[in-house]
């Protein structure tokens, strides 16, 4: 699903980030674990297509994302990869189920409402696909955020620190939630965090090393 | 879920400013639209009156006020010509067709004209009721002054001295109606006609003593004489000769409306530029929007990007907002346009002055479009730019 090999990142011919080779198969899981500032969000926008490498290739599903056109990288972000930010962001001007829709037909989809429905349904804010962001409370901003991430059918799903400022049980329930639709959806999970209360429920860890130019 | 529709949900999610821009918009067409409607009305009006008439010939003064007063009948006439004198230019082999007319009086600030048949052929008049004169103080009345007057066939009246209401009143010289014209459009709507001998009866009293009538006769008078030249080479020497060698004045309507254009022009020119400073403050107040939504909703962009959005369709996500307001505002405009248009009609209506129709909408309006749609691309340009070339992951890692 994710292949990375020979992976340098970095500003100013500065090194950010230097991965050798990583691999990721479907329906797999993995966190990208490290200190603030070691890149994780970078790799995660690397991942995403979101940024191109310095050098070396990153592979999606078996697509070389930095031989694309930017028109196309875009296109086949939205199609096959879902992407839960941080503060789950939604589009606050839509209602819920818009949210759903306007990923669908920005992806060149169909905007489908018995399928965003559907998927608003299975994270439990069927009742809610009326209502406005700001009317929901903060947990079902993040079912629907999921939602959205997954109403396309990706086979990648990517998460950015979707647990910082949680208290415990909400975190919880983030990542219970972030592992049941992965599995129940058939994706691969992707979650780049700082957080240890994570290392708990996911096995395989990417630990990106402290910077040298940031260890000062 | 269209780009449209999203746009629309941005407006609609801050009414108070989408609503200053639709207004600002809307003023700047509106203004512009009103001078365009009323400009054009006002000169297919006189277009018309004047339509047939080569040349008024009239007493000396002013030719603009000759013009006002022979043809649209909006002025005081300058003075009276001799009978003869407009006889004889009458006969002249350069004139094809001479129509007298004799102002002096009115009724319910319409002018009562003394003329010939021959006025109600030059606008193409026909009777909606009744015939025309056979004899004196028998009146025709225009479409407009039977309307608003509610005389019919048989209503006698008597007319006043002047245009003002309530002027010296002719009360022993009653008019009776019989006949009423069909609507045409010009001026012969807005007057009342009779024949020139109803006129010179009404100021001269029944004289009995031919000797002083023979001296009345000698000293008759028309107003005004309006020509139609028999060639085209009339044009060269005729007024020239008018108003050289006699006592009376020629004035071309055709050029005398120009000049007056011209004059009147500059007020036009003075709204039509107001409008366009209001169209450019409109334009910088959807630009200021923009711009401020650029840094507002600089998250809401990374996320639609990381939803597969284009850099192009956030760039049109934009465009398309300034667009809806654009033609929001133009239409709204045209509406405004008309409805000034439509006041300045009932002002004028009251005057008893030119008509206009405030509401004939013609397909060459939607050129109004035009000028609103421009100042919203001007505006949306720059932050279509900037928002295509956001850089979204700097934007997404920014810590908030």
């Amino acid at each position: 699903m994710i292949r990375l090999e020979q992976l340098r990142f970095g500003y100013d011919g500065e090194d950010v980030l230097r991965i050798a080779r990583f691999d990721l198969g479907p329906e797999e899981q993995v966190l990208i674990v490290g200190p603030s500032g070691c890149g994780k969000t970078s790799l995660l926008h690397l991942i995403a297509g979101l940024l191109l490498p310095t050098a070396g290739t990153v592979t999606i599903d078996g697509q070389n994302l930095a031989s694309l056109s930017p028109q196309a990288r875009d296109r086949f972000r939205g199609r096959h990869i879902g992407i839960v930010l941080q503060q789950f962001h939604l589009l606050p001007t839509l209602t819920a189920i818009q949210n759903l829709l306007v990923a669908q037909s920005i992806a060149g989809l169909r905007a489908d409402h018995g399928t965003a429905r559907g998927m608003l349904a299975a994270l439990g804010v069927a009742d809610r696909i009326d209502a406005y962001p700001h009317q929901l409370s903060v947990g079902q901003q993040q079912r629907v955020a999921i939602a959205r991430a997954l109403v396309n059918r990706p086979r990648l799903l990517l998460a950015d620190e979707p647990t910082s400022n949680l208290d415990d049980e909400a975190c919880r329930a983030v990542t219970d939630l972030l592992l049941g639709a992965a599995r129940q959806h058939g994706v691969s999970l992707v979650i780049a965090t700082h957080d240890s209360r994570l290392k708990a429920k996911i096995a395989r860890q990417l630990e990106l090393p402290r910077r040298e130019a940031q260890a000062a | 879920m269209t780009l449209l529709q999203l746009a629309w949900s941005y407006l609609r999610a801050r009414p108070l400013g989408t609503l200053l821009n639709v207004f600002l918009l809307a003023l700047g067409v509106g203004t512009i639209g009103f001078v365009l409607i009323v400009d054009g009305q006002i000169g297919d009006s006189l277009t018309r009156d004047a339509k047939g008439i080569d040349l008024v010939v009239g007493a000396k003064g002013s030719p603009i006020q000759l013009m006002l007063a022979g043809i649209f009948h909006l002025d005081v006439p300058t003075g009276n010509i001799p009978l003869q004198a407009a006889q004889g230019l009458a006969k002249d082999p350069l004139v094809r067709r001479a129509i007298p007319l004799s102002i002096a009086d009115s009724f319910r600030g319409f002018w009562i004209l003394g003329t010939s048949p021959e006025y109600i052929n030059l606008y193409h008049g026909e009777f909606a009721a009744g015939h025309g004169w056979n004899g004196r103080m028998e009146a025709v009345l225009g479409s407009t002054v039977a309307a608003r007057t509610r005389l019919g066939l048989g209503d006698r009246f008597v007319g006043s001295h002047g245009l003002a209401e309530g002027g010296p009143v002719h009360g022993d010289s009653v008019y009776t109606v019989v006949g009423v014209l069909k609507p045409t459009g010009t001026v012969l709507d807005r007057v009342v006609l009779v024949n020139t001998e109803s006129i010179w009866f009404v100021h001269e009293g029944n004289i009995t003593d031919p000797d002083e009538q023979k001296v009345v006769e000698a000293e008759r008078q028309v107003t005004v004489l309006l020509l139609q030249y028999a060639t085209p080479l009339a044009a060269v020497s005729l007024p020239r000769r008018i108003n050289a060698e006699t006592n009376m004045q020629a004035a071309s309507p055709a050029y005398e409306t120009a000049r007056l254009f011209r004059i009147v022009g500059v007020g036009a020119d003075v709204i039509r530029a107001f409008g366009g400073v209001v169209l450019a403050t409109a334009a910088l107040s959807l630009f200021i929007a923009l711009y401020h939504a650029l840094n507002e909703r600089a998250y809401d962009i990374a996320v639609l990007r990381t939803l597969g959005a284009r850099r192009f369709s956030i760039a049109t996500m934009l465009m398309l907002e300034a667009l809806i307001l654009a033609v929001l505002g133009g239409v709204l405009g045209l509406l405004l346009a008309h409805g000034l248009a439509a006041a300045l009609a009932w002002w004028m209506a009251r005057q008893e002055s030119i008509p206009i129709d405030p509401w004939s909408f013609s397909p060459k309006e939607l050129w109004l479009l035009a000028p609103s749609l421009a100042a919203a691309v001007l505006a949306a340009l720059l932050p279509s730019w900037r928002a295509a070339q956001a850089n979204i992951s700097a934007t997404l890692a920014r810590r908030t």
